[in-house]
């Protein structure tokens, strides 16, 4: 149970920090960094609690998709190297406070229900979770996820579906100028118009304009 | 103080879910950021989701924690394709150039 909370805190503490520093930083490539090392040891944690699957599913989806596409974009929209006055710009810092505020209210209030939410102790423990069982966790997920939810399954990967022809819808653009391949006219080309058979007369010749 | 209950957990997840409000507000540079502030509510939104799973012996949370995952990504995806759309027309995505709407 130590080493439990020895870990807890440690990749706790990490996550706290390199959340923190997504905001504060001001190279936007540090920042997709720092969101990298906060969903990595946000999964260390789901994996130490139990939730392996979901653990293993965040690495790949988050650290292995959705980083490197911000990673990509910052890269092709070049705004790492843009000046970044943090805190300095005169107009637009008043939301700054507005904002603190909200944010700390959200966080007392949260943190008021955690703490005054009565709950059996013994209802809560972590020897009462999915290790008493003898199959695992991607086993018992899977088994749920495919028969209870399969409906919702089957919907969220519509809602993929969709996002991919809207990213590639937005992001299509027809440009002019540029010179490529129409398959359809070298496939459909006769014989006719691509060869000309011309009578060549001895010792003349034949003269071809081109 | 040894023993991590759920308690911990949530509280957790308070701090991450306080931090994206908190970049989301305090945001000068480019809306990139704003959108990893979002995936940050996002992450603390399935802390406490996988929390109350894991504590609760119900495997709801990690099933909506899954679909909620799923979201994350196409939401993503839909943003960035926008950032990349405006900053072709406009040329540039800074946070107080973006004032076409006039909010």
């Amino acid at each position: 149970m130590i080493a439990h909370s020895i870990f807890f805190y440690t990749f706790s503490i990490i996550a706290v920090i390199s959340a923190i520093m997504v905001t504060a930083s001001k190279n936007t490539v540090h920042s997709v960094f720092f969101l990298i090392l906060d969903f990595i040891s946000i999964s260390c944690l789901f994996i130490m609690i139990g939730a392996e699957f979901l653990g293993m599913i965040m690495l790949i989806v988050y650290v292995g998709a959705v980083a490197v596409l911000f990673l990509f974009v910052v890269m092709m929209l070049n705004v790492a190297q843009q000046k970044n006055q943090w805190f300095a710009s005169k107009e637009s810092s008043k939301h700054i406070p507005v904002g603190l505020i909200i944010s700390v209210i959200i966080f007392f209030e949260l943190i008021i229900v955690i703490a005054g939410w009565k709950y059996k102790p013994d209802l809560f423990d972590i020897n009462n979770s999915f290790k008493a069982f003898s199959i695992s966790n991607t086993h018992s997920l899977g088994q749920v996820l495919y028969t209870d939810y399969i409906h919702i399954f089957q919907i969220s990967g519509m809602i993929l579906l969709v996002a991919m022809v809207g990213a590639i819808v937005l992001t299509f653009r027809k440009r002019e100028g540029v010179k490529k391949q129409s398959y359809i006219k070298q496939i459909s080309r006769e014989r006719s118009e691509g060869v000309h058979v011309l009578e060549v007369e001895t010792n003349k010749g034949v003269k071809i304009d081109d | 103080m040894t023993e991590i209950g759920l308690g911990h957990y949530l509280t957790l997840g308070a701090v991450i879910f306080s931090i994206g409000i908190i970049g989301i507000f305090l945001n000068r540079k480019n809306i990139i950021v704003i959108l990893m502030s979002i995936e940050l509510i996002l992450l603390a939104v399935n802390i406490n989701l996988v929390a109350f799973s894991i504590f609760l012996g119900d495997l709801a949370g990690q099933v909506f924690t899954l679909f909620i995952l799923t979201v994350a990504a196409a939401e993503a995806a839909i943003g960035l394709a926008i950032i990349v759309v405006y900053y072709r027309n406009s040329g540039t995505i800074r946070v107080e150039e973006i004032d076409k709407l006039k909010g």
